[in-house]
C-alpha cells in the first residue's frame, strides 16, 4: 500500500460526499426507528422501491429528482397505511411486539424485494439525466455532479427536518411522543395520530432519497441487504432519533468507507458499515449523539 | 433407560429407521435431494428456537452460522481431506464458540439492538470470505466429492440420513433444554430479565449456553453443505434467505413447544420446494415473505397456537 497524500485527501474528500448521501437515505429510518422505536428493517427496501419508482417515471421522460418529489405524497400514503397496519396488528394488542414486528418487517421487505424482481427482472437498472455524467474538475480531482447533489440534497433534508421537529407544532409533537407516550396522552393529544403523520413523512422523504439512490448509481431488487447495514449502522451510530446526529454519523460512515475502498479495494467496503455498527453497539449502544 | 423408552425416545428411534430404510429403499433420487434441505431447516429452525424461542433473543446471524459452518467443513476438506463427521464435528466447535461470542454481546444489547448486530456477524463472515482466497474467494469452490459410505447408494442419500440424524439429534437437545431447568430459567429471563436475575436465575450463563448450543447445531447444519453442492460461494451460502427461513419456520409453527419449529419448518421448507419445481425460485422467497406476514399478523402463535384453539375454543377465548 503506497500512502499518498493526495490520494487520503481525495478519499476524505470522496468520503464526505458519500456520508451525505448516507445520512439521506438514512434519515427516514432516523425518524422511524429512532424516534418511533418502530424495528422498521424494511425501511431499505422501501428506499430500493422509491427507486425503481424512480426508475418506472424516467422511462417517461420524466427528470430524476422531479420524479421522486412527486412521488413523496404517494409513499407520504403509504407510510400512514404500513403504520396503521402495524398498530392495529402489533402495537395496539402490546403482546410481544419485538419478535413479531421484527419479523412481519423482514416479511414485508421479501415481498417488495420479490415483487420487483418479478416486475423488473434481476439486472441492474439506470436512470438517465443531463447531470448524471458529468463532473466538476478542479485541477486534477474530478467530482462527479451527481455526488454534490446528494450532498446538496442531504443537507437541506437534515436542515429541513431538525426545523421541522424543533419549531413546527407538529414536529415537537413527534418529539413529545418519542420522549412519553403515556404523557402526551394525558395532555390530551392522540400518539397514534401523531406517530401515523410522523411514519408518513419519514417514507416520503425516503421516496426523494430513493431517487437519489438511482442518481448515484445502478440498482438491482436485492441491493436493499446492503442497505439494511448502513441505514442502521448510521441511525444507532448518531443515537437513536438525534437529526443532526444522523448527518454526523452518515459523514463518519462515508469517510471510513472511502478511505478502505482506496486503500484495501472494494471487496472489503461493505464490511466498514457493518463493522463499525458492531463495535458501536458493543461500546456505546446509545450512540454518538444519544440522547 | 426409562427415557428412552418413552414416546418420544420411540418416535425419534422411529424417524431416524424410517430415514435409513428410505434411503437405502428405491425411492426417487429427486426425493433425497429436496427432503435434505427441509431437514437442514428443521435443524435451524430448532437450533434458532432454542435461543428466539425460548429465551426471546431474536438471532438474524442464523446464516453466518451455517455458512461458517460450510466454510469450516471446505477448509478441513481441503486442507487435510478430513471425512465428513470430522468436519461436521469441527463445524460445532468453531460456530458454537460464535455464538459464545455473540453470547456476550447480550451482555449490553437487547431486543432489536442484539437482532441488528447478529446480522452485522453475517455481512462481516461474508466479507471475510470473499477476500480469503485459499477457500475459493468470490468466486467460489468446486469440489470433487468422495465416494459415499457403504451402505448407501448415492452420496445425496448418505446425506439424507446423515441430515435425518442430525435433524432427531437437534430436536432432542432442544426438548431437553425445553423441560429441564435451563428451559425454565430461559423462558424466565425471556419474561423479564432483571426479575428473573435477583431471583436467582443465573441469567448470563444460561444465556451464553443457549447462544453456544444453538450456534453449533447452525454450524453442524451447513457443514454438509458443499458436499451437498459439490460447490461452495460465498454470496449464497451467506445468504439471509437461510436466517429468515429459520426464524419464520419457528414462528410459522409456534415458538413455546420443540414440535412448533419443526412443523414449521417442514411446512415451509416443502412448500418453497414445490414452488421452486413448479414456478420459479424467485417465488420461493415469496412464499417465505407472504407466510411469515400472514402468521405473524393473523396466527402469533403459529400453527401450535391454532391447534391449541381449536381444541379448547372457550379457553382460548377467554384469555385476554
Amino acid at each position: 500500500m503506497i500512502f499518498s497524500f493526495q490520494l487520503l485527501f481525495e478519499a476524505i474528500l470522496f468520503g464526505i460526499l458519500l456520508g451525505c448521501f448516507y445520512a439521506a437515505v438514512s434519515i427516514g429510518l432516523s425518524v422511524a426507528f429512532g424516534l418511533l422505536d418502530v424495528p422498521h428493517v424494511a425501511h431499505p427496501a422501501v428506499l430500493i422501491l422509491g427507486a425503481y419508482c424512480t426508475y418506472l417515471l424516467g422511462s417517461y421522460g420524466w427528470d430524476p429528482i422531479v420524479a421522486g418529489l412527486a412521488l413523496m405524497p404517494l409513499f407520504f400514503l403509504f407510510g400512514i397505511a404500513l403504520y396503521r397496519f402495524y398498530y392495529e396488528t402489533f402495537e395496539k394488542r402490546g403482546t410481544d411486539a419485538g419478535v413479531r414486528g421484527l419479523a412481519f418487517f423482514f416479511g414485508i421487505a421479501f415481498i417488495i424485494e420479490v415483487g420487483l424482481i418479478l416486475a423488473f427482472g434481476v439486472d441492474q437498472r439506470l436512470v438517465e439525466a443531463e447531470y448524471i455524467g458529468k463532473s466538476l474538475s478542479f485541477g486534477e480531482m474530478r467530482i462527479p455532479l451527481r455526488m454534490l447533489l446528494a450532498f446538496a440534497i442531504a443537507l437541506v433534508l437534515t436542515a429541513a427536518l431538525t426545523l421541522y421537529l424543533s419549531k413546527t407544532f407538529t414536529g415537537r409533537a413527534i418529539k413529545a411522543v418519542a420522549q412519553d407516550e403515556a404523557a402526551l396522552r394525558l395532555m390530551g393529544a392522540d400518539p397514534v395520530r401523531i406517530k401515523q403523520w410522523a411514519f408518513g413523512i419519514a417514507t416520503g422523504v425516503t421516496a426523494l432519497t430513493g431517487a437519489l439512490l438511482i442518481i448515484i448509481g445502478p440498482v438491482e431488487p436485492m441491493l436493499d441487504r446492503v442497505y439494511i447495514g448502513r441505514t442502521f449502522c448510521v441511525v444507532v451510530l448518531a443515537g437513536l432519533g438525534s437529526m443532526t446526529g444522523t448527518l454526523a454519523a452518515g459523514l463518519i460512515l462515508g469517510i471510513s468507507e472511502s478511505i478502505v475502498l482506496m486503500h484495501f479495494g472494494a471487496s472489503w467496503a461493505p464490511a466498514v458499515a457493518f463493522g463499525l455498527l458492531l463495535v458501536v453497539l458493543g461500546i456505546r449502544p446509545q450512540g454518538l449523539f444519544g440522547r | 433407560m426409562r427415557r428412552l423408552a418413552s414416546p418420544f425416545g420411540i418416535g425419534a428411534a422411529a424417524t431416524v429407521v424410517l430415514a435409513g430404510v428410505l434411503a437405502l429403499g428405491g425411492a426417487n433420487e429427486y426425493f433425497f435431494f429436496a427432503g435434505y434441505v427441509v431437514l437442514q431447516f428443521v435443524v435451524l429452525a430448532t437450533a434458532w428456537n432454542i435461543l428466539g424461542g425460548y429465551a426471546g433473543y431474536v438471532n438474524f446471524g442464523t446464516a453466518a452460522f451455517f455458512g461458517i459452518g460450510a466454510y469450516t467443513s471446505v477448509l478441513l476438506f481441503k486442507s487435510l481431506g478430513a471425512p465428513l463427521l470430522v468436519q461436521m464435528a469441527a463445524a460445532a466447535v468453531v460456530t458454537g464458540l460464535l455464538g459464545f461470542g455473540t453470547g456476550l454481546l447480550t451482555l449490553r444489547l437487547r431486543g432489536i439492538f442484539y437482532s441488528i448486530a447478529t446480522v452485522a456477524v453475517i455481512f462481516i463472515a461474508e466479507t471475510l470470505m470473499i477476500n480469503w482466497r485459499y477457500v475459493g474467494g468470490a468466486t467460489g469452490l468446486q469440489l470433487l466429492r468422495p465416494a459415499p459410505m457403504l451402505p448407501f447408494e448415492t452420496y445425496t442419500r448418505m446425506l439424507f440420513f446423515i441430515m435425518a440424524v442430525v435433524a432427531v439429534l437437534a430436536v432432542a437437545i432442544a426438548r431437553y433444554i425445553e423441560i429441564s431447568w435451563i428451559g425454565r430459567g430461559l423462558r424466565a429471563l425471556r419474561d423479564t430479565e432483571e426479575a428473573a436475575e435477583c431471583s436467582g436465575v443465573p441469567t448470563l450463563r444460561l444465556k451464553l449456553l443457549a447462544c453456544t448450543i444453538s450456534g453449533a447445531l447452525m454450524g453442524v447444519a451447513g457443514a454438509p453443505l458443499p458436499m451437498y453442492l459439490s460447490f461452495l460461494e460465498p454470496a449464497s451460502s451467506f445468504s439471509l434467505n437461510y436466517s429468515v427461513v429459520a426464524l419464520a419456520g419457528a414462528i410459522i409453527g409456534g415458538t413455546a413447544h420443540w414440535l412448533g419449529p419443526v412443523l414449521g419448518a417442514i411446512l415451509l421448507a416443502s412448500m418453497q420446494q414445490i414452488v421452486t419445481v413448479t414456478i420459479s425460485s424467485e417465488m420461493n422467497v415469496l412464499v417465505v415473505g407472504v407466510m411469515l406476514v400472514v402468521f405473524v399478523v393473523a396466527a402469533p402463535d403459529g400453527i401450535l397456537g391454532l391447534i391449541r384453539k381449536l381444541r379448547r375454543p372457550r379457553a382460548a377465548a377467554g384469555k385476554p
